[in-house]
């Protein structure tokens, strides 16, 4: 009697269980997208804001039933991958993903990064969301590659243009890390500033991206007294150096950079010395972020214990993602399919106040569709937070 | 002229400073510590955490830092560096320790402090302006004279202890060392410890100015080796040395030589295989070593 007491309920537990499992596992076909980008070493804090907006979207996404692709819902799965900023490991990244069965990819978030990867990615059906500023990437012949954010050749013109009219700059100087996504942006900033009749009295000096004064550095550049000190494409963790050892070298005038900062890493690094500094950001200053972003950043705070401000740019290759395989339910694993929807695609950006759309733009830097519309917000540091100076639109 | 050589004599001090534990490590063990600047970072976090986070005063993130770290090193010491030393005569077997140590505590550090550069408020405002001819924050003045005691500090310890008897001891011969009654074990694990402590130390001293991030390490690690590699690997007057000449180098370099782009660093590394090619023991080494 015992025995078959246990014999029993041994039974009726097993039957349970693979009929729970089987509930579990069928509630909702999982969806994965894929990340490659380099969250450690000096520039992880620009893949780890990209990984963790990802992350967070997709649990959010999950808890709330799943996201609904031609009447399926799906739950989304984010497999990363570190490709510690070597083009190298990027490849090795992108045929893990291909491998996977993974036709939608956010990354690399350098410019070598992702010209290594173009090759796995068009042989294996793979669109991929860089951060990385090449033409060619987005030019025809090449057609898998979607920019993610605005690109420093965009957003740069508008930032002087902004700043020659209402702050009178007449004399320009750049300064950026030795390496190349900062020099190539250097270089279209330097060159967009001369077409505009800007004075251009300094675009030579470089620094090591672990240079620990950068008092040396930019005292041949302070000396040039110019009215706008671009620090191009300069990471997070350089940025507040950068400005505390110009203004301790009693520069006055205007920082600005095209790049996406953190303010509490600015406060933290540089204080009340940052006030003034003028960067690119995404919709989280107060007046632009709806209750979406505001939901967005509240989850991801609560998921990473502290955001970090570069995700308000970061937050939108996902969406773009499964907005436009919601828009084309064919287009979930096939590639030609997206590019299709991806001319004519619009939708409601959950992100922003007001009417704003998610689109894909770039007919004018590349000739074709091939970057996410993504506001370009225009922000100044003060006392611990950004404001809004101005808000543009790319195409 | 005044500033370059005021931004050397900066730069030169916390290099110095950064070298010096390399340096000791090297000497009493043969070990060439890759892991040292992944510890100069986790000091800095340490003093980040108390000062910034905790809204204790700076001091006390310095003696946190220097206590965490010479107990780390204390503890890499005894479990890792000994057993492998003991049981592998051949010197990869630490290289690749020091390597694994480096990426672990790399990994350790991302988990535990995240990836964000972080820093701490100025512990001291204002700028000292001497005519336009040199401009220093007085902050940097302060490290600078705290680097500058610390070094002063480190060579007496040396010098008139008998802890740093020993360890010189230990350094110019191990075995004659032991024969006369010098504990190795122990002298090897204070002067790791030592070592330890004096990269956490400098990681502290410098929140305050760089602040600090997780990638930071490697390249930390990369300058060290190339100060005790100018002044002579093991000497500790070397290492003192070779953080000047680097330190004078770069300020030098970087206003000299900004015109044509960043070959600060090309000429150095450049200068520096000439250099080793006529003199590979450094300038202070030996060269049966």
């Amino acid at each position: 009697m015992h025995r078959r007491t246990i014999l029993k309920t041994t039974a009726l537990v097993t039957v349970a269980s693979f009929a729970l499992f089987g509930t579990a596992f069928a509630e909702n076909p999982v969806l994965k997208i894929g990340f490659v980008g380099v969250t450690s070493g000096p520039a992880a804090a620009w893949g780890t804001s990209n990984q963790r907006s990802m992350e967070t979207r997709a649990a959010w996404i999950n808890e709330t039933g799943g996201y609904d692709i031609g009447g399926t819902k799906y739950d989304v799965e984010i497999v990363s991958f570190d490709d510690q900023k070597d083009p190298k490991r990027a490849i090795a990244g992108m045929e893990q993903m291909a491998q996977a069965g993974i036709h939608y990819v956010v990354g690399p978030n350098v410019d070598d990064g992702a010209a290594a990867v173009r090759p796995v990615a068009e042989q294996n059906g793979i669109m991929y969301f860089p951060y990385a500023f090449p033409k060619e990437l987005y030019t025809a012949p090449a057609s898998n590659a979607v920019l993610g954010m605005v690109a420093n050749y965009q957003s740069g013109p508008a930032i002087y243009k902004y700043l020659m009219d209402n702050n009178g700059v007449k004399k320009v100087a750049f300064v950026a890390a030795n390496e190349s996504d900062p020099l190539s942006q250097r270089d279209s900033g330097s060159a967009a500033a001369k077409a505009l009749g800007l004075e251009v009295v300094s675009d030579s000096v470089t620094y090591q991206v672990d240079t620990t004064d950068f008092t040396p550095v930019l005292l041949p550049v302070i000396q040039t007294a110019p009215d706008l000190l671009v620090l191009s494409g300069v990471s997070p963790a350089n940025a507040p150096q950068l400005i505390r050892s110009a203004r301790e070298l009693g520069y006055a005038g205007l920082i600005s950079t095209e790049t996406a900062q953190d303010a509490a890493v600015l406060q933290e690094g540089a204080g009340e010395l940052a006030n003034g500094f003028i960067s690119v950001g995404g919709a989280s200053t107060p007046e632009l972020a709806s209750e979406a972003m505001r939901e967005f950043v509240d989850r991801y705070t609560k998921m990473f214990g502290e955001y970090n401000d570069e995700s308000n740019t970061k937050v939108y290759a996902l969406e773009y993602i499964l907005a436009t395989m919601a828009a084309n339910p064919a287009a979930i694993d096939n590639v030609e399919e997206f590019k299709k929807t991806m001319d004519t695609f619009e939708a409601p950006n959950p992100y922003m106040v007001g009417d704003a759309k998610l689109k894909y733009v770039g007919t004018t830097s590349f000739g074709q569709k091939r970057q996410v519309s993504v506001p370009l917000v225009v922000n100044t540091f003060n006392n611990g937070a950004f404001e809004t100076l101005f808000v543009a639109q790319v195409d | 002229m005044e500033q370059i050589l005021a931004n050397g004599l900066y730069l030169g001090a916390q290099y110095a400073l950064i070298a010096l534990g390399l340096t000791l490590i090297f000497s009493l063990m043969n070990v060439l510590n890759f892991a040292h600047g992944q510890m100069y970072v986790f000091g800095g976090f340490v003093t980040y955490t108390v000062v910034a986070q905790w809204g204790l005063p700076f001091i006390l993130g310095l003696v946190a830092s220097a206590i965490i770290l010479a107990v780390m090193g204390a503890l890499i010491e005894v479990f890792l560096f000994r057993p492998v030393i003991r049981k592998s005569k051949r010197d990869e077997s630490t290289m690749l320790l020091a390597a694994g140590i480096a990426f672990f505590l790399d990994a350790v550090i991302l988990l535990l402090f995240g990836e964000k550069q972080r820093g701490v408020p100025k512990i001291l405002n204002g700028v000292f302006n001497w005519d336009m001819r040199i401009i220093m924050p007085y902050d940097r003045i302060l490290i600078l004279v705290l680097a500058i005691a610390m070094i002063a500090g480190f060579i007496a310890l040396m010098q008139y202890t008998k802890a740093g008897r020993a360890m010189r001891a230990l350094a110019q011969d191990r075995m004659a060392a032991q024969l006369m009654g010098v504990d190795v074990d122990r002298y090897s694990m204070i002067g790791f410890a030592l070592g330890a402590m004096l990269a956490g130390l400098v990681g502290g001293l410098l929140v305050t100015i760089t602040g600090i991030n997780l990638g930071m390490g490697g390249p930390t690690s990369v300058k060290a080796f190339m100060m005790i590699m100018i002044g002579g690997a093991g000497v500790i007057s070397g290492a003192i040395a070779g953080g000047f000449i680097l330190g004078m180098m770069e300020s030098i370099g970087l206003t000299v030589l900004a015109a044509y782009g960043d070959i600060t660093y090309l000429v150095i590394f450049a200068s520096l295989m000439v250099f080793l090619a006529f003199r590979p023991q450094g300038l202070m080494g030996k060269p049966w070593g």
